[in-house]
């Protein structure tokens, strides 16, 4: 099983999520060069955080137009698991792998703190070893966070289970106060329809080990992998 | 060369948090504001550059059709920088969302 | 055919006092020309050249068995083990900061990685110790806001974490704000890159962002005061950085280091092209022929004093054999960064630029890199600031009331609305919150190493006592490592002054850096480096008189402010401490002997409107040995927590530690003085002194606790027990006069009251 995490100018936390795959869950992972043209060989893509091309015109616009999201399309159109954080989730809403936008923070500001979020659908990917209703605590980091999209996507998404986490408190309430950034409907992630191509905005890999404060973002890395297991797709 | 400058403002409707805040700021500066709308502002040289062509530059990226909406104006002095004339030659249509 | 640009007459103008302008035709042998007048205006000024201060700083101790780059170097590097070491360095960027705080604050941020990055090092942490006016104040609101938001703006977009600092206010910064950041790297201690330039015939290249003519004058600009109504025009003067080419000059000049072809290294920040290039040859006694053609330029029609001169951020030099030079410029290129060789090493000493096949400049470096370096007469003030104090009647104090208002002081609030705008997690090294008393990262190169960081800057004690004060500074900062177990490895200090022309404020800068001194030698903790920020004192507000003009106003310089940078090594990460306490029916212990002082404290500014007296006696051999007691007791796990006692004294300390822990406590609050038939004095709810710490633990734990104290010859002594949901304070007094009990939420809700 290879894992890609895919490196576009600015990203800034590629090395993390490589530090969490290959140090704490012993995964053998790639770098791919937002230039390649080709993904073969590898079975899980993720989409780091950070700050593609400056997050300049807006959060992930460029990066959706680099040489490497042709065979990204490829890859997650043959319903092979793609995973969005943060700066990826962006990407993905750029290049309409995902629906929806998002905008800045409904304060104006750069936030970084922990947040809880529960799980909403089980039928993801990245969703898989995880009972809907579990609550995740991880850190969000950023200033273009808050979802949004048209009435008919988000009556779309609810229908269909593809808002994938929600914010909440700590014991699993979605309250008003546990938005973080003025997300419509406290969507914190989504999935496309087939349910391999997932986004969101908190941080998994800062929340992998037991010495950071908490290691619940680890389940969602752990969920591709049963995934995967499950389906044993042929490559 | 061709050039034009493109307006991108967010849709009506869509929070505009920055122009609340520059509302804000204007307000406490002495000026009484009532509205405040920050947009960005876009101008584009290339040879044989047309109207239709920079429409097609604002669906597929310099807008992001979902929030936004556009207008063009040519720029008659022919490069990025000069002055605009007198009227846009094309404005998007405000859509629900993306097809 | 290549002939010097035309001589100026004796009337070219460098900016420079006339004595320097002597020594420039001195050590020339001729008068500069246009173009070399403008460098050694540059080089020359007061930031560049550190002029005034040069001398004093060599008071300081820069030695110790694990220093492998001391101070003169883009940044100082110590060894931590285990084949690892760390660059460190502390920058100012006040004046910039003033006049356009984002930007201002963005470049400062973008100039001191820079310098880390020189030295081979992959920066992992920043921390940003900042001074403005009370913040309601309009105007310090403003500066304050948009510091923040620029530092915020280009640390999380290069992806380098802001784990800690400190925001302090007080009036003497309202026009004279201070934006001091410094950066931790991480480098193997075999791989620590040099700026030396060696070689004759070797590459010089050019990595970065394109040169515009940003910050033309920007170095002398640092060097002269503010005045309100040029604040347009010095507009032009501030450099604007891009984070973004910073994170991609961050990984190619890595993957460049990688390769093993890089002779020498240098970035390019205050005064350029020309301070890169001259300090680089003087360094290895070489020189460099500068081709001014190749410069990669944003801007059209530069002329060479602007190519040479220009603050364009984002960019390094290079010395390299000229075979590896295509290799190195196609790793910058791939990263999407200009790279371009514009000159070779050269055997005679000589800077010589071209331009158009023409020289321009033909000047030895060490002329340009050795200002010189004057020796100012020191004058104690006639009056330091306290000594006029009158002694007040103190009014009966309420202590709870004075508690939570000085919880309520952004000096000791919670600053949680300033570091969530920072990233300070990104790189997952981080592994406290912003906010505990020292900040912690692991090693993931080096497990189960750590480093924790803590920047202090206590002026109310400098200005009381200048020597005094800083040195309690110090120890402030080794007490704040102690607290996570942390051994102090090395300093960066970044030295806050008004005028070193005057002979008072020279006195006291260096009365400040012997103090920095006396402590770092009772530590045994090198300076490994640092800046001095000189003239923070905004001109007085002008009448249009031309006297008027350019005026220094003294009454508006800030206090002496010496901030201390220190890194600490940490042994085992996986388990760290924490400040606030934690179990029901922990013993808390007071740990150390300090005899804390009324004067210069901030209960006496806050409560009493008193800014003045002398701060406690540093008392260096019994703090230090409690520093050394309690990062033994924190090592050894003999204690579940442990907060060092500072600003507000032990009633604040008490405070912090409830909330931080979310628990309350009980204690009878000793007494400093032996006469315990009357109240307890302010003094003992407020005093502030060295080396005082509470720790908690359980009870069974104390004995081996009192045995390690004794070993260290520190005092301690269980004064209560951590428990419920108040904290209680009783007199010492039978009385219980003058005691208190307050809820916990209370405390928290004064605490995190800061808006921002």
């Amino acid at each position: 099983m290879r894992w890609g995490v895919v490196v576009f100018p600015g990203s800034n936390c590629d090395q993390d999520c490589m530090h969490a795959l290959r140090s704490v869950m012993g995964q053998s992972v790639d770098a791919v060069w937002h230039e390649e043209r080709s993904v073969a060989g590898l079975d899980v893509l993720v989409l780091p955080g950070g700050f593609s091309y400056g997050d300049y015109l807006r959060a992930g616009a460029i990066a959706a137009t680099a040489p490497v999201m042709s065979a990204i399309r490829d890859f997650a159109e043959a319903g092979r698991p793609v995973l969005g954080v943060c700066n990826g989730f962006q990407i993905l809403t750029e290049a309409r792998l995902l629906p929806g936008t998002l905008v800045r923070n409904a304060r104006l500001r750069f936030r970084c703190r922990p947040v809880w979020v529960r799980v909403e659908s089980s039928d993801t990917s990245f969703t898989a070893a995880l009972p809907e209703g579990t609550v995740l605590q991880m850190p969000i980091a950023h200033a273009e966070g808050g979802y949004r999209a048209s009435a008919d996507e988000l009556n779309a998404l609810r229908a269909a289970g593809r808002v994938v986490f929600r914010y909440c408190d700590r014991e699993g309430r979605v309250l008003a106060e546990a938005n973080p950034n003025g997300s419509v409907d406290a969507i914190a992630g989504v999935a496309n329809a087939r349910g391999n191509v997932v986004g969101l905005m908190p941080h998994p890999e800062r929340a992998s080990e037991g010495l950071l404060a908490s290691s619940d973002g680890r389940r969602i890395f752990e969920s591709a992998l049963a995934s995967l297991a499950a389906r044993a797709e042929p490559v | 060369m061709a050039a034009f400058r493109v307006l991108i403002m967010l849709k009506p409707g869509v929070l505009d948090a920055a122009g609340q805040a520059v509302e804000r700021g204007l307000t406490a500066l002495g000026y009484g504001v009532e509205h405040v709308r920050v947009g960005k502002l876009i101008e584009v040289d290339a040879p044989d550059l047309t109207a239709p062509i920079v429409d097609e530059m604002c669906e597929r990226f310099l807008a992001n059709p979902l929030i936004e909406t556009w207008r063009i104006e040519p720029l008659p002095g022919g490069t990025a920088g000069s002055a605009p004339a007198a009227a846009p030659v094309r404005a998007s249509a405000p859509r629900e969302g993306r097809q | 055919m290549r002939t010097l640009a035309p001589e100026g007459t004796a009337t070219v103008r460098t900016g420079l006092p006339a004595g320097d302008e002597h020594e420039i035709v001195r050590r020339l042998g001729r008068h500069p020309n246009m173009v070399e007048a403008r460098m050694f205006g540059v080089m020359w000024s007061e930031h560049c050249g550190y002029k005034h201060s040069r001398h004093t700083l060599r008071r300081l101790p820069s030695g110790s068995p694990r220093v492998l780059s001391g101070p003169g170097g883009n940044a100082g590097v110590v060894s931590i083990g285990a084949g690892w070491a760390v660059a460190f360095k502390m920058e100012s960027h006040n004046h910039p900061s003033a006049v356009d705080p984002y930007n201002g604050a963005a470049t400062g941020v973008g100039g001191i990685i820079r310098d880390v990055l020189a030295m081979g090092a992959r920066p992992i942490a920043l921390l940003d110790s900042l001074r403005f006016g009370p913040l309601d104040d309009r105007r310090s609101r403003q500066l304050a806001g948009g510091v923040v938001a620029g530092i915020a703006g280009y640390g999380n977009a290069i992806g380098v974490p802001t784990v800690g600092g400190e925001l302090l206010v007080d009036a003497c910064y309202r026009d004279n704000p201070l934006v001091n950041v410094a950066c931790l790297g991480l480098v193997r201690a075999d791989r620590v890159a040099t700026a030396a330039a060696q070689g004759v015939g070797n590459a010089v290249l050019y990595a970065g962002a394109r040169t515009g003519r940003d910050g033309i004058g920007g170095a002398a600009f640092a060097s002269t005061e503010l005045d309100e109504s040029r604040e347009r025009t010095d507009r032009a003067s501030v450099q604007i950085g891009d984070p973004f080419t910073g994170k991609l000059l961050i990984e190619a000049t890595l993957e460049a280091l990688e390769s093993g072809a890089i002779v020498a290294i240098q970035d390019m920040g205050a005064g350029g092209i020309t301070c890169a290039a001259s300090e680089m040859a003087a360094r290895g006694g070489v020189g460099m022929a500068i081709d001014l053609d190749r410069v990669p330029l944003r801007e059209a029609h530069m002329r060479p004093e602007e190519i040479l001169l220009s603050e364009s951020q984002e960019r390094m030099l290079l010395v390299l054999r000229s075979d590896d030079a295509p290799r190195v410029a196609g790793i910058y290129r791939r990263w999407g960064l200009s790279a371009e060789v514009i000159g070779h090493v050269t055997a005679e000493p000589r800077l010589v630029a071209t331009l158009a096949g023409q020289i321009v400049a033909d000047l030895p470096p060490d002329a340009l890199a050795d200002a010189p370096a004057y020796v100012p007469e020191p004058r104690r003030p006639r009056v330091l600031n306290g000594e006029e104090r009158r002694p007040t009647a103190r009014a009966a104090v309420d202590p709870l009331d004075a508690l939570l208002r000085m919880l309520r002081h952004p000096d000791i609030a919670s600053k949680r609305e300033i570091f969530e705008q920072y990233d300070h997690m990104v790189g997952i090294r981080t592994v406290t919150v912003p906010g505990a008393d020292a900040a912690v990262l692991r090693v993931l190169e080096a497990p189960p190493l750590g480093l924790a960081l803590a920047a202090d800057g206590n002026a109310r004690w400098c200005a009381g006592d200048p020597r005094r004060g800083a040195a309690l500074i110090v120890m402030e900062a080794a007490a704040n490592l102690a607290c996570v177990g942390a051994e102090p490895l090395a300093v960066t200090d970044c030295l806050n002054f008004g005028s070193p022309e005057r002979p008072e404020v020279f006195w006291t800068f260096r009365e400040a850096v012997d103090g920095i001194a006396d402590a770092c030698r009772s530590l045994g903790v090198p300076v490994i480096g640092g800046n001095v920020s000189f003239y923070n004192e905004a001109a007085a507000a002008g009448n249009g008189s031309a006297a008027a003009e350019g005026a220094r106003d003294p009454a508006r310089a800030i206090h002496p402010t010496p901030i201390i940078g220190m890194v600490g090594l940490v042994e085992d990460v996986s388990r760290p401490t924490r400040s606030g306490f934690l179990n029901e029916g922990d013993l808390i212990v007071l740990i150390g002997s300090g005899s804390g002082s009324l004067g210069a404290s901030l209960h006496d500014v806050l409560i009493e409107g008193n800014i003045g007296g002398p701060p406690a006696d540093p008392a260096l051999g019994d703090t230090t040995r409690a520093i050394q007691l309690v990062c033994r007791a924190v090592r050894a796990r003999l204690v579940r927590s442990a907060h060092d006692v500072s600003d507000g004294g032990l009633a604040v300390a008490l405070a912090e530690a409830c909330i931080m822990g979310g628990i309350g406590a009980s204690v009878t609050l000793p007494s400093a003085t032996q006469d315990h038939s009357g109240p307890p004095a302010p003094l003992d709810w407020f005093g502030e002194g060295p080396g005082l710490f509470l720790v908690s633990l359980p009870a069974e734990g104390l004995p081996a606790l009192e045995a390690l104290a004794a070993e260290h010859g520190v005092p301690c002594g269980a004064i209560g027990t951590v428990g419920g949901a108040s904290l209680s304070v009783l007199a010492s007094a039978p009385t219980g006069v003058d005691s208190f009990t307050v809820e916990v939420r209370v405390l928290r809700q004064a605490w995190d009251s800061l808006e921002f």
